[in-house]
């Protein structure tokens, strides 16, 4: 008993053991639950009645995809009663760029893209300003335009870097291979569509300071940029994010140039500034996941195992570069998805087309990468005479095997071992034979059933973004105030930080209270992002929070008679191990050590700092080790197709997802079954429809609103969803042993997709291969059961 | 004319200064009633929906969400709105939160996750939760209904980005009856507030609630060029996302002359203004076509406002209604202030959203004849199951008898500038025995019926191929 009490004492250190009875791990509601169900959390754009007397912002957007605009008149727009100002590139006091690569103008001499926001409006109500925007008179030259991946691939119109991940000698491997298959694929990009749009709200205070409210998931950038627009220091401008309706990466980037413009119009008027883009904007203005094209040759031995990828994935990166390099760099960084691949040759490209700029999404590009491997397998696996799930097996990393660019995948033994659970679980082999009996006896529907694996690198591919940095004070009475640099969008972050700081100070959770994300309570810190928000900011809360319990230790051990490293803090009570002394058995209030050290001037509060460590990545060589550990998962998804529309119907999900060991287990369902179901809404339904034609509406955002672009609604959640989480999943690399979850469960997705496929299938001969578009909506999975229909078996 | 009204959340407010084009969601926000989100502008989202107390049909209150997007609130005068902040509230500094039964299983089951959408999916669950036929329905959980009777949906005009939907299914089915003293199960016992006479003139415009119909088209007659506004479900889309600001707005949706429903031997009248939900409940079952119609139709918050008066009104190629109506053969009365006529809908839609309506006419009524025709179904074809609009609709009657079709009609709707019948595919089905060989050479015919577009909901292409499908689909499916 006291060597197991001494090994926690020592755990309870460490960054991933945990002390016993943890407040991490219990599955407790969102810590904002009652105000979300109430009405009663606020988000950035709720702050607008609070605050009389703000103006409110409309921008006048091109009407055209490509055009320099040779002039801008404004007065007729002053005009315009309840009009104030109108923004120009001309007010601008600091630098015209909503980015930090110079090639994002926030006032642009040249529109680039249909809707690009070419000044902005500011008016008593917003109505004035939407009238006064209409009266800006804009001379546009039309100039000749691209649009999509193939007229930008055609005119070699490419921008950044063009990355190439090689391992061997990819040609050898697609030489010796018995079985060779090309192919290309171009599929759809993903509408973030967060039901919070943009927004932001500034203020300028007596001393000058500006103060933005933005709903961003990267408050220290949009600090940066606003103050590189304005002209100011970092520390003139503080930012501060309440929370977000959604982020979804949608406000990685995208809230810098609009928080800026709140802010210059606060500055030149002294007035609040209110910027809300209504959907229309948003959707039209802003930027969304990459769409891809990829052309690929690949081989496989006489048993279906991969023996060579040479591959060309070309993302379309909208009008500037925004996020698209590190975005690729992800893309290549997860082609090979769960399977070992010999000898292999990536190579990267960027398209610059006149489309808003395509930026972060769940998942940044690996699940790009992903899909064209899931489709290979997919469309390879019967020209193979393999069955899919078994050709997926075959190729799965082994213990000891290597990711093209160099990093070693630990774990990979958790790969068979969720493959076969979520097999079992979803008694895949027997309902495969029901199905089977099932399409024998019904012409015009068809099931199919699909089982993909997801392996997805944990921590930002850029190594310096890995750090985080918090503030913790517990004040005389013993409550705890915390502070952490990442945002709340919903995905439960603030519910996991307080129950780190609970568990790592030794309280109950109801005496952790966490403030709004704010720039002057924690500095430099990097967007919420990449999964790693509980990751970095849990490191850090952590970290601060045992600098105080370390300092409270001393104290209590005076009273408890033990020597500081035997003294124990658990459920808010204090008291000492080991049970030797006369102390022992006592026990000391948490409130009661903290008045204590209060009146010895003991510093009750402390900033904490994390950085994940080990990590390495060479961005020119795409060689290196930059995650800090892979989540690993498995998805079976039956799904049925009616014969006469094409139409779907999602029967049966079941899922068995690593977590490592869950910090907060309802946050993590949640996470795993909302990024399912987003993940399966880009691949099923989703769909981004710009005006290719040479008219007058050439670049125009076809599918702009709600009623167009069709988001997943209770009929794509599976008629049955089963959601497992791995057990003894401890990853040693992270806060309390538990793994990141925001991102890798988009991918479980591929499992509706691949099921379409098998379903599809059933419609033709046995043994002939199944191309389907993504997204795979109703339409294209009845073209492709027509090509099947017709098709004549292998 | 008394002043402005709107009681909120059991407060009455005055909502005197606002012009004929504020949303009763803008209205509420500047209110500092912020539960309430715009998600979208045009009610495809449902962040906005609040509850708003309308009569039930038998002199009592049904608690009826909608989305505040669309009306505008002045349509609302004298009218009672409940919002996410009036079932129940948040913790305070030193009081624990009071939730209602809906916030509570939404709160403790996961079902917020950003919590944006989540005030307008409790309202939108509260109204299902309150429907009083819910908890007599003692069916099975099935397909898209809970043990508890709760129908999914009434939640179809809810999205949530967030959370895939589950924990809110799950909220949703685990709900249990209103307890004994719930004040707003009290308070639909009694009638809701009637409709008064709203009369609002400034420089923005003119907002008018006649109280009559004889006002109506009175006013009509004066002023043709009057926005009739119903539900609000098109014009607010227009307000909103089109930026139109009509100078006249006629509230034309509690008018009781155009409320009425009547069946006799030869005819089932349904007045326009009635909303496709009161359609649905009075109906249920006795119009096999409109019970297949009316849950495809948009989401339920949208059919809580949405009528057929509207829905014919605007004239657009791609309503849901005009294909089944054209299939039963419906006529429309027309009503001004110079008398009543009666319009085969066949004959009303001249053009892209035009039809034979005369200014200072309005839709009184859709009339469909009886007897119906035995064999009838409706076939929707969009992107997505709940809440989308059609690619193509077709709607089938036929009547059969000794094994020949005798009669044949069908309705299409997205293949043309207006809602057509395609009446080569009829005679190609009239006077020939229903069989497979029939349907595929009739279903050859359908094909080419119209002349559908390329847009971004479908290619022409596709379009083409659905009205085939749908005839072959039938004579699959179809029960003889």
């Amino acid at each position: 008993m006291a060597t197991a009490r001494a090994t926690a004492a020592l755990a309870a250190t460490s960054l991933a053991e945990r002390p016993e009875h943890p407040v991490v791990g219990r599955a407790v509601s969102h810590e904002s639950a009652e105000l979300h169900v109430t009405g009663a959390a606020l988000y950035t754009d709720d702050l607008l009645p609070r605050m009389p007397g703000a103006l409110h912002a409309w921008p006048l957007q091109s009407p055209h995809a490509h055009a320099r605009i040779s002039a801008l008149r404004t007065e007729a727009a002053l005009a315009v009663p309840g009009v104030v100002r109108v923004l120009t590139a001309a007010d601008v006091p600091g630098v015209n760029d909503a980015g930090v690569r110079q090639d994002e103008p926030l006032f642009p001499a040249e529109a680039a893209f249909h809707g690009h926001a070419v000044c902005w409006v500011l008016g008593e109500s917003l109505e004035a300003a939407r009238l006064g925007a209409a009266a800006v008179e804009v001379d546009y030259e039309p100039l000749p335009s691209v649009l999509t991946l193939a007229e930008a691939i055609a005119a070699e119109q490419f921008q950044g870097a063009q990355p190439i991940v090689t391992r061997g000698d990819a040609a050898a491997g697609l030489a010796r291979a018995a079985h060779r298959c090309s192919g290309e694929f171009e599929f759809g990009g993903q509408e973030h569509f967060t039901l919070e749009t943009h927004a932001a709200i500034a203020q300028v205070d007596e001393a000058g300071q500006v103060l933005v409210h933005s709903s961003t998931q990267h408050p220290s950038e949009t600090q940066e940029i606003v103050a590189h627009v304005l002209g100011l220091r970092s520390h003139e401008v503080t930012v501060q994010c309440l929370r977000m309706g959604g982020g979804f990466g949608g406000k990685e980037w995208q809230p810098h140039g609009l928080a800026a413009v709140a802010a210059l119009g606060a500055v030149l008027t002294g007035r609040p500034v209110r910027m809300r883009l209504n959907r229309t904007q948003d959707i039209t203005m802003t930027g969304k996941r990459h769409p891809f094209h990829a052309s690929w040759e690949v081989g496989f031995d006489e048993d279906g195992r991969l023996q060579g990828l040479r591959a060309t994935l070309t993302s379309d990166g909208g009008w500037c570069l925004d996020l698209s390099e590190p975005v690729l760099q992800r893309a290549l960084c997860h082609v090979d998805n769960a399977y070992f691949i010999p000898d292999v040759e990536l190579r990267g490209r960027i398209a610059r087309t006149n489309k808003t700029s395509q930026t972060a999404f769940r998942g940044f590009g690996g699940p790009q990468g992903m899909l064209v491997m899931e489709d290979i397998l997919g469309r390879c696996a019967p020209l193979l005479g393999i069955d899919p799930t078994e050709l997926r097996r075959r190729n799965l990393y082994a213990p000891g095997q290597r990711t093209p660019y160099g990093q070693l995948v630990r774990h990979a033994e958790r790969l068979p071992a969720v493959i076969d659970e979520v097999a079992a679980r979803a008694d895949l082999d027997a309902r495969r034979a029901d199905i089977a009996g099932f399409n024998a006896t019904h012409p015009h529907r068809k099931r199919g059933i699909a089982l993909t694996p997801v392996k997805f690198g944990i921590s930002f591919n850029h190594t310096a973004f890995n750090q985080a940095g918090a503030l913790v004070h517990v004040y005389k009475d013993g409550s705890v105030l915390i502070n952490h640099g990442g945002t709340e969008m919903g995905q439960g972050l603030h519910t996991k930080m307080r129950q780190v700081a609970a568990t790592a100070l030794g309280v109950p959770l109801g005496l952790v209270r966490l403030a709004p994300t704010r720039t002057d309570k924690v500095p430099n810190t990097s967007a919420t992002a990449a999964s790693t928000g509980a990751d970095l900011n849990g490191g850090a809360v952590k970290d601060a929070c045992e600098q105080i319990r370390a300092r409270l230790a001393v104290v209590a051990a005076e009273r408890l008679e033990v020597g500081a490293d035997a003294v124990r803090f658990s459920g808010g009570s204090v008291t000492a191990a080991g049970g030797e002394g006369e102390a022992a058995g006592t026990t000391l209030a948490w409130q009661e050590v903290v008045q204590a050290a209060y009146l010895q001037r003991v510093q009750l509060s402390a900033a904490g700092y994390y950085r994940t460590e080990g990590l390495h990545w060479d961005p020119v060589r795409m060689q290196g080790d930059p995650f800090k550990y892979f989540a690993y998962g498995a998805a079976v998804s039956e799904v049925e197709v009616d014969g006469f529309t094409g139409a779907s119907t999602f029967l049966r999900t079941d899922i068995v997802h690593d977590v490592g060991d869950s910090l907060s287990p309802l946050v993590d369902l949640g996470q795993i079954e909302g990024g399912f179901v987003q993940g399966a809404g880009w691949l099923t339904l989703e769909e981004l429809r710009w005006d290719t034609s040479d008219g007058e509406g050439r670049g125009r955002l076809l599918t702009q609103a709600a009623s167009t672009y069709k988001l997943p609604s209770f009929s794509e959640l599976p008629r049955e969803l089963h959601v497992h989480l791995l057990e003894r999943a401890a990853e040693d690399g992270a806060v309390y042993g538990s793994k990141a979850v925001g991102e890798p469960p988009l991918m479980l997705a591929f499992s509706i997709r691949e099921a379409l496929r098998q379903a599809v299938a059933a419609f033709g001969p046995a043994g002939h291969a199944v191309e389907l578009a993504s997204p795979a909506t109703p339409e294209a999975v009845f073209w492709a059961v027509e090509a099947a229909r017709q098709a004549s078996g292998s | 004319m008394g002043s402005i009204e709107i009681t909120v959340d059991g407060d009455p407010r005055a909502a005197g200064a606002i012009g004929p084009h504020t949303s009763l969601l803008d209205w509420l926000r500047e209110q500092g009633r912020t539960s309430a989100k715009e998600g979208c502008a045009e009610g495809e989202c449902g962040a906005c929906a609040v509850l708003v107390a309308r009569p039930d049909g038998a002199g009592a209150t049904r608690w009826t969400a909608v989305n505040a997007c669309l009306p505008p609130a002045l349509a609302f005068d004298g009218q009672e709105i409940v919002t996410a902040e009036g079932l129940g509230t948040a913790p305070t500094p030193g009081a624990a939160a009071e939730l209602h039964p809906v916030q509570r299983e939404m709160a403790e089951r996961g079902g917020s996750q950003c919590g944006y959408c989540t005030p307008g999916f409790v309202c939108a669950m509260a109204a299902e939760y309150y429907r009083p036929d819910r908890a007599a329905e003692e069916r099975a959980a099935h397909g898209e209904c809970g043990p508890n009777g709760f129908d999914l949906h009434a939640l179809s005009g809810n999205l949530c980005r967030c959370t895939g939907y589950r924990p809110i299914r799950d909220a949703a089915y685990a709900l249990g009856a209103p307890a004994a003293d719930d004040a707003l199960a009290h308070r639909s016992m009694q009638a809701p507030p009637p409709p008064r006479p709203t009369s609002v003139r400034d420089e923005r415009g003119t907002f008018l609630r006649p109280a009559d119909l004889a006002e109506l088209t009175a006013l009509l007659g004066e002023t043709p060029e009057a926005l009739l506004l119903a539900g609000a479900t098109d014009a607010g889309v227009e307000r909103n996302l089109r930026h139109t600001r009509p100078p006249l707005v006629l509230a034309i949706d509690r008018l009781e002359e155009l409320r009425g429903l009547h069946v006799t031997e030869t005819a089932i009248e349904i007045g326009a203004a009635l909303t496709l939900s009161e359609i649905e409940h009075t109906l249920a079952g006795r119009v096999p076509m409109l019970d297949a119609l009316i849950p495809q139709f948009a989401s339920r918050l949208i059919r809580n406002a949405a009528t057929l008066g509207g829905n014919l009104g605007t004239g657009s190629p791609i309503g849901d209604s005009p294909p089944a109506l054209l299939a039963l053969e419906a006529t429309l009365l027309l009503v001004s202030a110079t008398g009543e006529r009666e319009v085969p809908l066949a004959e009303y839609f001249t053009g892209y959203r035009q039809s034979v309506r005369a200014p200072g006419e309005v839709i009184k009524a859709v009339r469909i004849p009886l007897p119906l025709a035995p064999l009838t179904a409706f076939h929707k074809i969009a992107k997505r199951r709940f809440d989308d609009i059609s690619s193509v609709a077709v709607a089938f009657a036929l009547t059969l008898e000794g094994g020949r079709v005798t009669t044949a009609r069908i309705g299409l709707g997205g293949v043309a500038a207006t809602p057509i019948r395609a009446l080569a595919t009829e005679r190609a089905l009239e006077g020939r025995e229903w069989n497979e060989e029939t349907a595929r050479s009739a279903a050859a015919v359908l094909r080419g019926e119209g002349t559908p577009l390329d847009d971004h909901r479908a290619s022409a292409r596709y379009r083409s191929a659905m009205l085939e499908q749908s005839l072959l689909r039938l004579h699959t499916e179809a029960v003889i």
